[in-house]
């Protein structure tokens, strides 16, 4: 592989954790709010409230329903507006934080459901209100949940970043197919293979072992 | 620690109108669809006693102790604490009541991502109590409970019966007025339940906590419990005083509650029993109090002249007073020397029931 190759190779794996840290943090930070949102508002949830929860499901539907590629033109606005611009590696951040919030809203979701509804009952008892209920039982109970739910994220981010060169974004899937596809280079195919394999494996990895420091159910 | 204790006690005489009931209920109902779960009950609990609560499960048990602290809200009827209708109240208001009543649950709900410290010290957490209070709080309960040393550990750790010491340091960690125990020892074996029993009697002692427990076990009511009601289909069917509810069980529901550790005659002889007179005649007789205290049996003998046979039988004691009962097979198909010994026994105020003859006695 040629230095300038090795050096193309070196800026789209920073494009691709840029786009897949970034895009994972704002769907952690809006993410785990939902997945509470979710359950609180459930039938028989801390704060009960079914026209609510029916419309948050609806539109979280939404989302995972569009195909990323065909989000990631139809967000075109909407990332002008808040990046202003709609070419390049941070514009792409804008629709894969919108695929990944609803997505791992759910996940959250999953795992919050998990927590036994006696805990939450207890903390009642002991004269909690919700927010404590939030802080003290349901987000430290289903936090092993909520750790591996988001490596699982991260992981989809990583394949989703792929369709992000359409958009200019680069990263390691747009390297692959321009250079290692169209272009024949194999060396770089296999180069980009390899790299992806151990990002995944790297974050995989990671997040099982912060999962087992955090599970004290034992 | 004690002295703090007492100190509280105090405080909460002053808090409620009405210092000598820690909770009355008036008439409280609550259906779940068409069925009533709580049919109109209606009681008190003193300042100090432990009262249990026993029925089958789906009684009403469950939500009736959940009507006490706001859990579940009846539909109609009244709920005093300390003197305060709460029946009512809104859930920020019901917030600092339930920091008044300590609470402790058959599963136990320990959380498990916190050690046990922080399990214990976190009703004072939510009171946004200083952390080296609730810290020195949890380690003088965890030493009160017998588990200074798991201070560190995690409740998955824990034996159950570990654990419930747990739920029931972290129940007391705010000085509530009032323990509710919701099955607290049906999860755990006969020998663990008698140590968290014997352990909730001494705090009842010691501290002067008041406590209210529910359970579908005589043998919890028959441990530590002052007063019993016994509740079915939403309703309480019998209340009294544990030994006198044991002496004399007024309802089918709690005679077959008490089934298993009231004496039975044994089997064997219960089967050969014949409604028609035949050579002896078996009669059980229920004492309790001064009857059961005594010499019943040698007075007996020494009054009615002839024979009779104590087949089975025994006097226990429930909450330090005497309470028996003995089956006496009677030969002979004399009919006035039989009525001769009953009206002896009921004279001497114990309850006396003809089960049957027997033809040929072993």
């Amino acid at each position: 592989m040629s230095p300038i190759l090795f050096e193309l190779l070196l800026r789209s794996i920073w494009e691709t954790v840029l786009m897949t840290a970034a895009s994972g943090l704002i769907s952690l930070v809006f993410g785990l709010p939902l997945g509470l949102a979710l359950i609180s508002t459930e039938r028989g949830g801390i704060a009960e409230s079914l026209w609510v929860n029916r419309v948050l499901g609806a539109v979280i539907n939404g989302f995972r329903s569009v195909p990323f590629i065909i989000l990631l033109v139809a967000l075109i606005p909407l990332t002008r507006l808040i990046v202003g611009t709609s070419i390049g590696t941070w514009a792409a951040i804008v629709p894969l934080s919108i695929a990944a919030t609803p997505y791992y809203a759910r996940i959250a979701e999953v795992s919050l459901r998990e927590v036994d509804h006696g805990l939450i009952e207890a903390a009642r008892a002991m004269g909690g209100n919700r927010w404590t209920i939030i802080r003290e039982v349901l987000v430290p109970e289903a936090l092993p949940g909520i750790v591996a739910g988001f490596t699982v994220t991260l992981v989809t981010l990583i394949g989703a970043s792929a369709m992000a060169g359409a958009i200019g974004a680069g990263g390691l899937g747009d390297l692959a197919i321009r250079y290692g596809y169209q272009r024949f280079e194999t060396s770089v195919m296999v180069a980009v293979v390899i790299v992806l394999i151990i990002l995944v494996c790297g974050i995989q990895w990671a997040g099982d072992r912060l999962v087992a420091r955090l599970d004290r159910r034992g | 620690m004690n002295q703090h204790f007492t100190v509280t006690a105090e405080a909460a005489d002053k808090a409620g109108a009405s210092p000598q009931d820690v909770v009355r209920l008036v008439d409280l109902k609550r259906r779940f669809g068409a069925t009533p779960a709580i049919d109109g009950i209606s009681l008190t609990v003193r300042k100090g006693e432990i009262l249990g609560i026993i029925g089958r499960s789906g009684a009403g048990k469950s939500t009736l102790i959940r009507c006490l602290n706001g859990l579940e809200r009846p539909d109609s009827g009244e709920v005093f604490i300390e003197g305060r209708e709460i029946s009512r109240l809104g859930e920020r208001d019901l917030q600092p009541l339930r920091r008044r009543i300590g609470m402790i649950f058959q599963h136990f709900n320990l959380l498990s991502a916190k050690t046990v410290e922080d399990n214990v010290a976190l009703p004072l957490k939510i009171e946004g109590r200083p952390k080296a209070e609730r810290l020195a709080r949890a380690a003088e309960l965890l030493e009160l409970v017998g588990l200074s040393e798991k201070a560190k550990a995690y409740p998955a750790s824990l034996s159950g019966g570990q654990k419930q010491r747990v739920g029931i340091a972290r129940a007391l960690a705010a000085r509530p007025a009032l323990l509710l125990s919701d099955e607290a020892t049906s999860a755990l074996d006969p020998e663990t339940t008698r140590s968290i029993l014997a352990l909730l009697k001494d705090i009842n002692r010691q501290l002067g906590l008041t406590i209210l427990l529910i359970t579908h076990e005589m043998e919890v009511i028959r441990s530590i419990a002052d007063r019993v009601a016994v509740i079915d289909a939403g309703r309480i069917v019998e209340q009294g005083p544990v030994w006198s509810v044991f002496a004399d069980p007024q309802s089918d529901i709690t005679r077959s509650l008490l089934g298993a550790i009231r004496p039975q005659l044994p089997a064997e002889l219960a089967a050969r029993l014949l409604p028609a007179a035949g050579a002896e005649t078996i009669l059980r007789v229920d004492v309790a109090g001064e009857a059961a205290s005594g010499p019943l049996l040698s007075d007996l003998a020494t009054s009615v002249p002839g024979a009779f046979r104590l087949v089975h039988g025994g006097i226990d004691h429930i909450q330090q007073q005497p309470v028996g009962t003995l089956f006496l097979s009677v030969p002979g198909s004399d009919a006035s020397h039989l009525a001769e010994i009953i009206t002896f026994l009921k004279a001497r105020k114990a309850r006396v029931e003809v089960l049957g003859h027997v033809a040929n006695p072993v």
